[in-house]
């Protein structure tokens, strides 16, 4: 864990470093070079005169501060931009993964409990089509055909056009707007949540669905299986009440896994639904040559994607009474 | 014989079983292979009878489907169905090249690491471990941005990302099989540490890393075009798949600027799913129907 955190902030200090600029000009911006003024302080800071060495002591302590530097972009403290966009993001994520983990869970039960019918077919192409879509390009045909043209769905954005945010106190405009209590703006939030959450979700549902499938076949094979349906157990009650209670312990082993794809997909996705947070922040520095940006998103992804697979491990202790926490 | 009891258990046995019992895997290996040569036969025939240019403007610009232009025309009056079949060219190349180099610098890495441990397995896998702990899309941004868009970086950043996989991967193959009996029997006549390696455990251990690769190779396709699509793969004028639907996504309401390349995605990354899953039932006793 401790190395882990070690190696992630190592290899976004490599990647800084790694640029084909001049560091100091991708800290202060092109257009600060000419003030010696504003270099000097710089260079004080990111202890940019010593050996690289140094550089990377003052990196780690301005790190440990919480300083990731200023974005050319925004100009503003990268950290400020990525707490400002995290709410978004979170809000699409938890979003996709309730949709991908409810969906996945009854799609593989179901698949499972139908095997090799026509329902088990059409269940498995539905997830293995989930994982083979470019996000980005399901996104834009879900936009065009629920939206522009059958208008079932509202547009891209976290909020209507012309609509004021809720008051600021968390971020989530869901949460926001109930405090407020502004129901209508709340049902709107809710509703434009729904398409990216979706295809967000889309891919995550199709893996988690294999996997329960499979899963269960395992375990519809053993001894207690049998002896639940030999005692006149209900079908439906042998599958929802003994196989998938065990059957769906491994799906936690992906969810690590699963954030990940998630934040990747989450890139596309809100790029694709103007959607304001850390991953069309990535995006856009990204095209701006932002570098600080860049550093300071993959190094947040680093540290929640580690975070996940720390949660993860304790879930799954939580989860599984056959593991202990040492 | 406590060799044998403490042995890690082994993916993959070499006992291979017929793929063929489910309809299911018949249609989707079948359908997998149809569309798999389909666009290997577009890609090495394309020149001769592709009927436009890549990169000519042919009649107006974003015009609707026609029998002239089958998925219309982009905003710079090009035919979008030869761009999407010129595409194949970009997109497949560079993902069989992906994988291929992941696929030996992870066998290297990962059968030194597994074969002699001590410091080369350390160093290795702390490697390994450290950059599994990105998610690679960012990595790969990070990586493509700092050393400026193109194909070619992107080439790169997707080698980066992709490498470790596969080294973790064999390097449990590897510590699984060279416990085994026979590589004993091949240490007692003598054989030497390097032939043992290569002769009698790497054969053993490549399986799962060659049914990944079809795998993956669907993902790194995606992977490609979407680098591609934010701007970070192939320049604008080259017709890549994922540049494209960035152009689609600009001309929202034209939709047929961006279906075509889509459709050509989601069939090369579904085929090499069905592939890669039929491979493994074919070479994977522990694989469940």
């Amino acid at each position: 864990m401790p190395f882990l955190l070690l190696g992630i902030v190592t290899i976004a200090f490599c990647i800084s470093r790694l640029i084909p600029a001049d560091p100091l000009a991708s800290i202060v911006g092109v257009r600060q070079m000419a003030n010696p003024t504003i270099v000097a302080a710089a260079r004080q800071k990111w202890g940019l005169n010593g050996s690289i060495l140094e550089q990377y002591w003052v990196f780690l302590k301005n790190l440990v501060r919480g300083d990731l530097g200023i974005s050319f972009r925004t100009r503003k403290p990268v950290t400020h931009d990525l707490l400002d966009r995290l709410p978004a993001t979170l809000e699409l994520a938890v979003g996709a993964l309730v949709v991908g983990g409810v969906g996945g869970v009854a799609l593989g039960a179901y698949a499972a409990s139908k095997k090799d019918k026509m329902a088990d077919h059409l269940s498995r192409g539905f997830s293995l089509l989930g994982s083979s879509l470019p996000v980005f390009w399901i996104g834009l045909v879900f936009l065009f055909v629920l939206y522009a043209r059958l208008g079932w769905f509202p547009g891209p954005g976290r909020l209507p056009p012309r609509t004021k945010p809720p008051g600021h106190v968390t971020g989530f405009y869901t949460i926001d707007s109930l405090l407020d209590g502004n129901f209508t703006l709340f049902r709107q939030c809710l509703w434009r949540l729904v398409l990216p959450c979706f295809v967000l979700g889309w891919a995550y549902m199709g893996q988690l669905s294999r996997l329960v499938r499979a899963a269960m076949l395992d375990e519809i094979n053993s001894d207690y299986v049998r002896t639940a349906r030999a005692k006149g157990l209900a079908e439906r009650l042998v599958m929802r009440r003994h196989v998938l209670r065990n059957a769906w312990l491994p799906t936690l082993t992906i969810l690590g896994f699963s954030f990940a794809q998630l934040l990747t997909a989450s890139v596309l996705t809100e790029t694709i639904f103007q959607w304001n947070g850390i991953g069309s922040y990535a995006v856009q520095s990204a095209n701006t040559l932002d570098f600080p940006g860049i550093n300071g998103v993959s190094l947040f992804a680093g540290l929640a994607f580690l975070l996940a697979n720390l949660a993860t491990d304790v879930l799954y202790a939580v989860a599984d009474p056959k593991i202990r926490l040492a | 014989m406590s060799l044998l009891s403490t042995a890690p258990r082994l993916l993959v046995d070499v006992a291979p079983r017929s793929t063929w019992k489910s309809p299911w895997k018949r249609v989707t290996v079948i359908a997998g292979m149809t569309v798999t040569s389909f666009w290997l036969v577009v890609l090495i025939t394309l020149s001769w009878w592709a009927p436009y240019k890549p990169l000519d403007a042919v009649g107006g610009r974003l015009q609707a489907p026609s029998w002239h232009h089958l998925f219309g025309t982009d905003a710079l009056s090009r035919d979008v169905f030869t761009r999407t079949l010129y595409g194949a060219r970009q997109t497949l190349p560079v993902s069989v090249g992906v994988i291929v180099c992941a696929v030996t610098i992870g066998t290297v890495l990962g059968s030194l690491a597994g074969f002699f441990g001590g410091w080369i397995e350390s160093v290795v896998m702390r490697l390994v471990d450290v950059t599994l702990a990105f998610p690679p899309i960012f990595l790969a941004m990070a990586v493509a941005a700092a050393l400026g868009p193109g194909l070619q970086n992107a080439f790169f950043a997707m080698v980066i990302v992709w490498w470790p996989i596969y080294a973790r991967l064999i390097r449990g193959q590897v510590q699984a099989v060279k416990h085994r009996d026979h590589i004993q029997a091949a240490v007692s006549i003598g054989a030497t540490r390097w032939r043992i390696l290569r002769k009698h455990v790497l054969p053993l251990s490549f399986t799962p890393a060659l049914i990944n690769a079809t795998l993956d190779l669907g993902q790194v396709v995606i992977l490609t075009a979407t680098l591609s699509f934010l701007g970070l793969g192939a320049k604008p004028p080259s017709p890549e798949w994922g540049a494209m639907i960035t152009d689609g996504a600009q001309f929202f309401y034209q939709w047929w600027v961006a279906v075509a390349p889509g459709i050509a995605i989601l069939t090369v990354a579904m085929s090499f799913n069905f592939l890669g899953d039929g491979l493994r039932d074919a070479l994977d006793v522990r694989a469940k129907r």
